[in-house]
C-alpha cells in the first residue's frame, strides 16, 4: 500500500426529500449523509462499517453517482474528486454522459447474488456486458475475455452459456465480482457482498476478494455491518452513523482502542465465536 | 436432568419433480428441561425443516415426516390428532420465526395479534385477555404497550418487531421456544439484545427451555448449553458449548470455525476455506454427507455413512476419524 490518494470524497452530504399532504408536496427531508471527508488509497481496502440506516450504502452510490438515477430529486453537495490517469475529476456534478469513462474506471459489486443478475442472460452476457458498454473489443475478443475471468474467479469457461439459476448463491457472487472486474477498474465497491452467504461460502469469496485486489492492484471500499469480516479485510475502517463517520482509522487501532462511544457499543454488541467470551462479559 | 423433547429418528422427506428430497434423513436429538439447544447448519442442512417437524408444520403436499417419533413429556407428537397437535403449540411449544416483518400481519393491530392467541387457546374474557397482552409486552420491554397496542406492526422497529414476535411466543407460556434464526435480519446492536431478552425470559419461566437455531455459530457461542451441528440432513456433532468451540471433532466443525474472521485478538491472514459448496439435496453422497468437501476423506468415507458416536462425555460425532471412540486424529491448531 502507497500512501498515494485515488478518490478525496470531501464533505458529501446527500439529502433525500419528504413529500407529503394530498398535493405531495415538499414537507421535509432526511439527510442520510451530513457532510463526509474520507479518503481512498492505492491498493487499500477501506472498510465502511455501520447498522442499517447509517447511509453507508449511500455513501457508495454517491461515489459512482447513481443517485441521481435513483431519485432525481435528492439533494447531493460536497465533492467526490477522482484521481484518473487523464487528471482530477469531481464526480459528482458530472452527467450520465460524462460519467461513462470513469464507470469502467469504478465498478460495483452487490449484496444479493439473487437479484443482481438479470435471470434472462447467460453468464457471457452478464460478464461481457461492460466490455460491450465500455470498450470497443470484437464478439471474439469480448468471449475471450469473459472466460478469462471466470477462470480467475474460480469458475469453469465451460459454464458461459449458463442462466444465473443454475449457479448456488456463492457462484453467483462470483459472476457479480467478475462483471465487476471486466473493465479493469481501479476501485471496487463492494455493498455486503459476502452477507447473503452461507458462513463457508463468505470465507471462499473474501479469500477470492483479496487475491484478486493483490493481482490486479485493486482499491476496495468494502461496505459492511458485519465488524469481523469488515476487520478482516480493510486496512483502514470508518464507522458510520446517522449519517457522520464517528471515527475513521488503521482497522486494528479501531479494534483494540476504538475513541467513539458509538465504535464501542457496536464492538461490544458483535457476538463472538468464544463461549468463555459470554462468561467474560456477563461477568 | 429431565428430558423436555427427544427426537428418534426423524425422517422428512420432500417428494417434487425433480426427485425425492431428503431434508431431515434420521435425526436424533434432546432437549433437557431449562436447556438452551443450538441447532447449528447452513442453508439446506435441514435445520429448520427439523424444527417444523416438531410442531407438524411440515407443507404436505410436498413434504412428510416419513419416520421417527417426537416425544414430548413422553408423549409422540407425530402420532397425537391435528386437535391435539393444536394445543400443543403455542401453550406447550411455541415458534420465533427470522423475519420480524412478514410474521406479524400487517392489518390488524399489535394488541389484537398478542390478544388473539390468548383467545385462541384459553377461555378468557376480552378484558382479561387485553390485560394479560400488556402485561407481556411489558415484560419484553415495549415501553407504553397500552397505546402501542392500538398500532400496526408498520409502526414498529425491526427489533421491537421481534420483541413482539416474542411476546406472542411467550403469552402462554409454553415449556419450548423454538427461535429459528430470530436475529439475522437484525442490526448487532439490536441482535445482543434480543437474545438477551430471550434468555431473560428463559429465566423467569423456571424449566423453560429453547432450541435456537441459526448458521451463526458466534451467535451459539453467545447464548447456548449444547450445540447440534447439522450438514445434509444429519446431525454430524454434538458437544456441550465449551468442548464444541475448544475442541471441535468434526472436519465439518472445524471448517466452520475456521472461517470466521475474528474481532479480537491477532488477525489470520487468510480465512481456512471449506472447499466446494453444499451439495444438492437431491443427489447427497450415499456415505458420509459432506465426503465431497472433507480434507480428511478416505476410503470408506464415499460409501459408507458413519454413525453418530460418543467419543467423549456428552461430546458425539458422525465421522470415520472416530472409529471407537479413539483419540481425534485431526490436529488440533
Amino acid at each position: 500500500m502507497t500512501s498515494d490518494i485515488l478518490l478525496d470524497v470531501h464533505n458529501l452530504v446527500v439529502k433525500f426529500p419528504v413529500f407529503g399532504g394530498v398535493l405531495l408536496r415538499r414537507v421535509g427531508e432526511v439527510a442520510a449523509v451530513k457532510g463526509i471527508s474520507f479518503q481512498l488509497h492505492r491498493g487499500e481496502t477501506l472498510g465502511l462499517v455501520g447498522e442499517s440506516g447509517c447511509g453507508k450504502t449511500t455513501v457508495g452510490r454517491a461515489i459512482i453517482n447513481i443517485l441521481r438515477a435513483m431519485s432525481y430529486r435528492v439533494e447531493i453537495s460536497g465533492r467526490v474528486l477522482y484521481k484518473a490517469a487523464t487528471g482530477d475529476v469531481d464526480l459528482l456534478p458530472l452527467t450520465r454522459q460524462e460519467m461513462r469513462p470513469y464507470r469502467a474506471d469504478i465498478q460495483m459489486v452487490f449484496q444479493d447474488p439473487y437479484s443482481s443478475l438479470n435471470p434472462r442472460k447467460t453468464v457471457d452476457q452478464i460478464v461481457g456486458e461492460p466490455l460491450r458498454v465500455h470498450t470497443r473489443m470484437s464478439r471474439a475478443e469480448r468471449a475471450d475475455r469473459v472466460r478469462w475471468l471466470l477462470e480467475k474467479v474460480g469458475l469453469s469457461a465451460r459454464h458461459v452459456n449458463r442462466y444465473p439459476h443454475e449457479f448456488s448463491g456463492g457462484q453467483r457472487q462470483r459472476i457479480g465480482i467478475a462483471r465487476a472486474l471486466a473493465t479493469n477498474p481501479k476501485i471496487v465497491i463492494a455493498d455486503e457482498p459476502v452477507s447473503a452467504l452461507d458462513v463457508s461460502i463468505q470465507a471462499q469469496v473474501i479469500n477470492l476478494m483479496q487475491d484478486l485486489q493483490e493481482e490486479f492492484g485493486l482499491s476496495y471500499i468494502f461496505i459492511a455491518h458485519d465488524l469481523s469480516v469488515v476487520r478482516h479485510i480493510s486496512n483502514r475502517i470508518a464507522v458510520m452513523s446517522w449519517g457522520n463517520i464517528v471515527e475513521i482509522g488503521p482497522a486494528e487501532q479501531i479494534y483494540k482502542h476504538p475513541q467513539h462511544q458509538y465504535s464501542k457499543t457496536l464492538l461490544a454488541a458483535a457476538p463472538r465465536p468464544d463461549p468463555a467470551f459470554r462468561r467474560r462479559r456477563s461477568g | 436432568m429431565n428430558q423436555l423433547l427427544s427426537i428418534r429418528g426423524l425422517r422428512t422427506y420432500f417428494y417434487t419433480e425433480s426427485g425425492v428430497a431428503k431434508a431431515v434423513d434420521g435425526v436424533d436429538l434432546d432437549i433437557a428441561e431449562g436447556e438452551v439447544l443450538g441447532l447449528v447448519g447452513e442453508s439446506g442442512s435441514g435445520k429448520s425443516v427439523t424444527a417444523l417437524s416438531v410442531l407438524r408444520l411440515i407443507p404436505d403436499p410436498p413434504g412428510r415426516i416419513v419416520a421417527g417419533e417426537i416425544l414430548y413429556k413422553g408423549r409422540d407428537l407425530l402420532k397425537i390428532s391435528q386437535d391435539e397437535i393444536r394445543e400443543i403449540r403455542g401453550n406447550e411449544i411455541s415458534m420465533v420465526f427470522q423475519e420480524p416483518m412478514t410474521s406479524l400481519n400487517p392489518v390488524f393491530t399489535i394488541g389484537m395479534q398478542v390478544m388473539e392467541v390468548i383467545q385462541a387457546h384459553q377461555q378468557v374474557s376480552k378484558d382479561e385477555a387485553h390485560r394479560r397482552a400488556v402485561e407481556i409486552l411489558t415484560e419484553v420491554g415495549i415501553p407504553e404497550p397500552e397505546s402501542r397496542m392500538k398500532q400496526y406492526p408498520h409502526h414498529f422497529s425491526g427489533g421491537q418487531r421481534q420483541r413482539v414476535m416474542i411476546a406472542i411466543a411467550l403469552v402462554l407460556n409454553p415449556s419450548l421456544l423454538i427461535a429459528d434464526e430470530p436475529t439475522t435480519a437484525l442490526d448487532v446492536t439490536i441482535q445482543a439484545q434480543i437474545l438477551d431478552l430471550m434468555l431473560e425470559m428463559k429465566e423467569r419461566r423456571k424449566g423453560a427451555s429453547i432450541l435456537l437455531i441459526t448458521h451463526n455459530l458466534a451467535v451459539v457461542a453467545e447464548t447456548c448449553d449444547r450445540v447440534a451441528v447439522m450438514y445434509g440432513g444429519k446431525i454430524q456433532e454434538i458437544a456441550p458449548i465449551d468442548a464444541l468451540f475448544k475442541e471441535p471433532f468434526h472436519p465439518y466443525t472445524h471448517g466452520l470455525l475456521g472461517s470466521i474472521p475474528s474481532v479480537d485478538g491477532t488477525k489470520a491472514r487468510r480465512l481456512t476455506v471449506i472447499p466446494g459448496s453444499v451439495p444438492d439435496i437431491h443427489s447427497l453422497p450415499v456415505g458420509c454427507k459432506f465426503v465431497t468437501r472433507c480434507p480428511y476423506a478416505f476410503e470408506p468415507c464415499p460409501d459408507i455413512e458413519p454413525p453418530l458416536i460418543e467419543d467423549a462425555p456428552g461430546h458425539w460425532v458422525r465421522c470415520h476419524l472416530y472409529p471407537n471412540g479413539g483419540k481425534p486424529a485431526i490436529p488440533n491448531d
